[in-house]
């Protein structure tokens, strides 16, 4: 039946731990099993002429991570590690190992991000920035000014993206904790809530200014709206706008099993990527993106039967992907180290799925988006694979690695977080 | 007086038709569920078993996922928890009211709410808690249907 060896090795050793002193010889057998069982790092697999490094590991949840005009590294923890939330990283001997590891901030989180002299990192529900030095370095660790507070964290879908313009502000996605808007939440046969009022305060992109202390929901601009979470955006210096990966709704198969399969709900509703111009509305919780139809799909909580066509005052995905597969890291990449091909395309993180259950889990990897005058243009294709160090990935927790952040570094090498194991890879190519 | 009617006759019932009592707890456990079905003497425990698997695949796997390991941040793992393996009325409670709590389990928040599940008869919920108490590497005592019964009671 169902194998769990992870698991069962756990309770042999918790047991065996328990009665320590009855049965070291268990102990020391469980151990040993523990030993067989340690597994390789996967080979992560780029395409040829690319390599990868391991340039740090064992960090931590390590989320978004961003890179200095040095080469520095900055990366976000969810949870903070012996008191700090923030790790930096620095190779001084130049043999490509971050062996200055300095943490600092003790609040986990999300979001970071560089720009006018400032580190700018976010909890799930503040926003912080650390004045820089010359060298980009944090001047003072133990003192932030708090630009944003009290922004909605109610445990689902609260973590806190953040990226800036070119003109003084900050983007901070706010997702909204729920799935579908239903008055009940996840539940069988609750209707979705009609307007779905939270959109007031969640579900949506706020701008603020990067200057001013202290900014509440209230003094921000509602940039855009219907979007039910949003982990990877980045700032597409070509079009100058925003583009963030909606992290589309679970569950159509469990809430509505007459309307659909477990091999459709596997697949939908799209991931959908967006670029948002103020004033957007995605659409959530009214309708999904059916990748396989190519529209917009009422939500079956709002009327929908998997075919009734959503309305037009909604935007149109820049890019759609299969379902739930978690796009949590977003790159326009802008160096000239990769070929031609991968200039002003984007690098998303897929951190991989959970609700594809029964069916095979998918994502894990990091695919490349083609773009041409600042659209999508052509397939995307899988960059980087393996994380998850197995074939098929059936239940989450079993993948060795899950990429989560992306950023770029100043030879224009690609760095993606883990949050598995707080690995940080190093994606070069050399012809 | 008239919960205690309805009570007993559940009780009474499930005895009759599953003999499913304390014997299930002595028995070897054999998690073949799927021999189980096909074996000519079925054994309770067994069946509960059997019956508790299919309940899991159909409300409870796509988030605990086929392994019981739940989703890393998402969904809490069903596997040596205090909340699966300890006080029975609790973790009965979780599935007939969902849980909404936030609260560390073995020092990992978990963000997704959980939906109340008491459209489950009191006899899915017995099998369910008892497949998952003795499978994913768990091993603890049968959850029996009165004991479903009376924390459906006290919820009305």
């Amino acid at each position: 039946m169902f194998k769990n060896t992870k698991n069962l090795y756990a309770s042999l050793l918790v047991g065996a731990l328990v009665s320590f002193q009855a049965s070291q010889a268990v102990a020391q057998m469980a151990k040993d099993k523990i030993a067989d069982n340690a597994v390789a790092e996967p080979i992560i697999k780029v395409p040829s002429n690319f390599k990868t490094t391991i340039v740090a590991d064992g960090l931590g949840k390590a989320r978004h991570l961003t890179v200095t005009d040095k080469g520095d590294v900055y990366v976000r923890l969810a949870k903070p590690v012996d008191g700090g939330g923030t790790v930096f990283l620095r190779d001084t001997d130049g043999d490509g190992k971050m062996e200055i590891q300095k943490s600092f901030g003790d609040f986990g989180g999300t979001g970071v991000a560089l720009g006018d002299g400032y580190l700018y990192t976010s909890s799930n529900s503040e926003v912080f920035r650390y004045k820089l030095n010359a060298n980009q370095e944090v001047i003072d660790p133990d003192k932030p000014e708090r630009i944003i507070k009290d922004l909605t964290d109610k445990g689902t879908h609260n973590t806190k993206s953040l990226v800036l313009d070119k003109s003084g502000n900050i983007y901070v996605g706010i997702g909204a904790p729920s799935n579908a808007c239903q008055t009940k939440d996840r539940t069988k046969g609750s209707p979705g809530m009609m307007p779905c009022a939270m959109l007031d305060s969640v579900g949506g992109i706020w701008q603020f200014k990067t200057t001013q202390p202290d900014q509440i929901l209230k003094d921000g601009v509602h940039y855009a709206t219907g979007i039910r979470n949003m982990v990877g955006m980045d700032w597409n210096g070509q079009t100058n706008s925003l583009f963030i990966m909606q992290h589309g709704r679970d569950q159509l198969n469990t809430l509505f099993p007459d309307m659909y399969t477990d091999q459709q709900s596997a697949i939908l509703p799209a991931e959908a990527m967006y670029e948002l111009k103020k004033g957007a509305d995605a659409g959530w919780p009214y309708i999904y993106y059916d990748q396989n139809q190519k529209k917009k799909v009422v939500m079956p909580e709002y009327g929908g039967d998997g075919k009734k066509e959503g309305s037009s005052k909604y935007i149109d995905p820049a890019a759609a992907y299969p379902g739930h597969m978690a796009p949590n890291g977003l790159l326009f990449y802008t160096g000239t180290q990769f070929p031609e091909k991968y200039r002003n395309g984007a690098f998303i993180a897929f951190h991989g799925s959970w609700n594809r259950a029964p069916e095979p889990q998918a994502g894990y990897f990091v695919v490349f988006q083609p773009f041409k005058n600042g659209k999508a243009s052509g397939d995307w294709e899988v960059f980087a694979d393996n994380f998850s160090g197995m074939d098929t990935v059936m239940s989450p927790g079993s993948a060795m690695h899950r990429p989560c952040g992306l950023a770029q570094g100043p030879d224009g090498s690609l760095y993606v977080a883990d949050d598995v194991k707080g690995t940080v890879y190093k994606i070069s190519y050399a012809k | 007086m008239r919960k205690i009617a309805k009570y007993s006759l559940v009780v009474g019932l499930v005895v009759g038709t599953f003999s499913l009592s304390a014997c299930a707890q002595t028995k070897k456990v054999n998690q073949k569920a799927d021999s189980a079905t096909s074996n000519a003497k079925i054994n309770p425990a067994e069946m509960a078993l059997a019956a508790g698997k299919l309940v899991y695949e159909q409300n409870c796997l796509a988030c605990h996922q086929v392994d019981g390991g739940g989703v890393p941040h998402l969904n809490p793992p069903l596997s040596q928890t205090d909340y699966v393996l300890g006080d029975k009325a609790r973790i009965i409670g979780v599935v007939l009211n969902g849980l909404d709590a936030h609260e560390p389990i073995n020092d990992e928040v978990y963000s997704n709410v959980m939906p109340a599940h008491d459209f489950l008869t009191d006899q899915q919920i017995a099998d369910v808690l008892t497949f998952v108490r003795n499978s994913f590497g768990n091993k603890a005592t049968t959850v029996l249907v009165g004991e479903v019964a009376a924390e459906r009671a006290k919820k009305k």
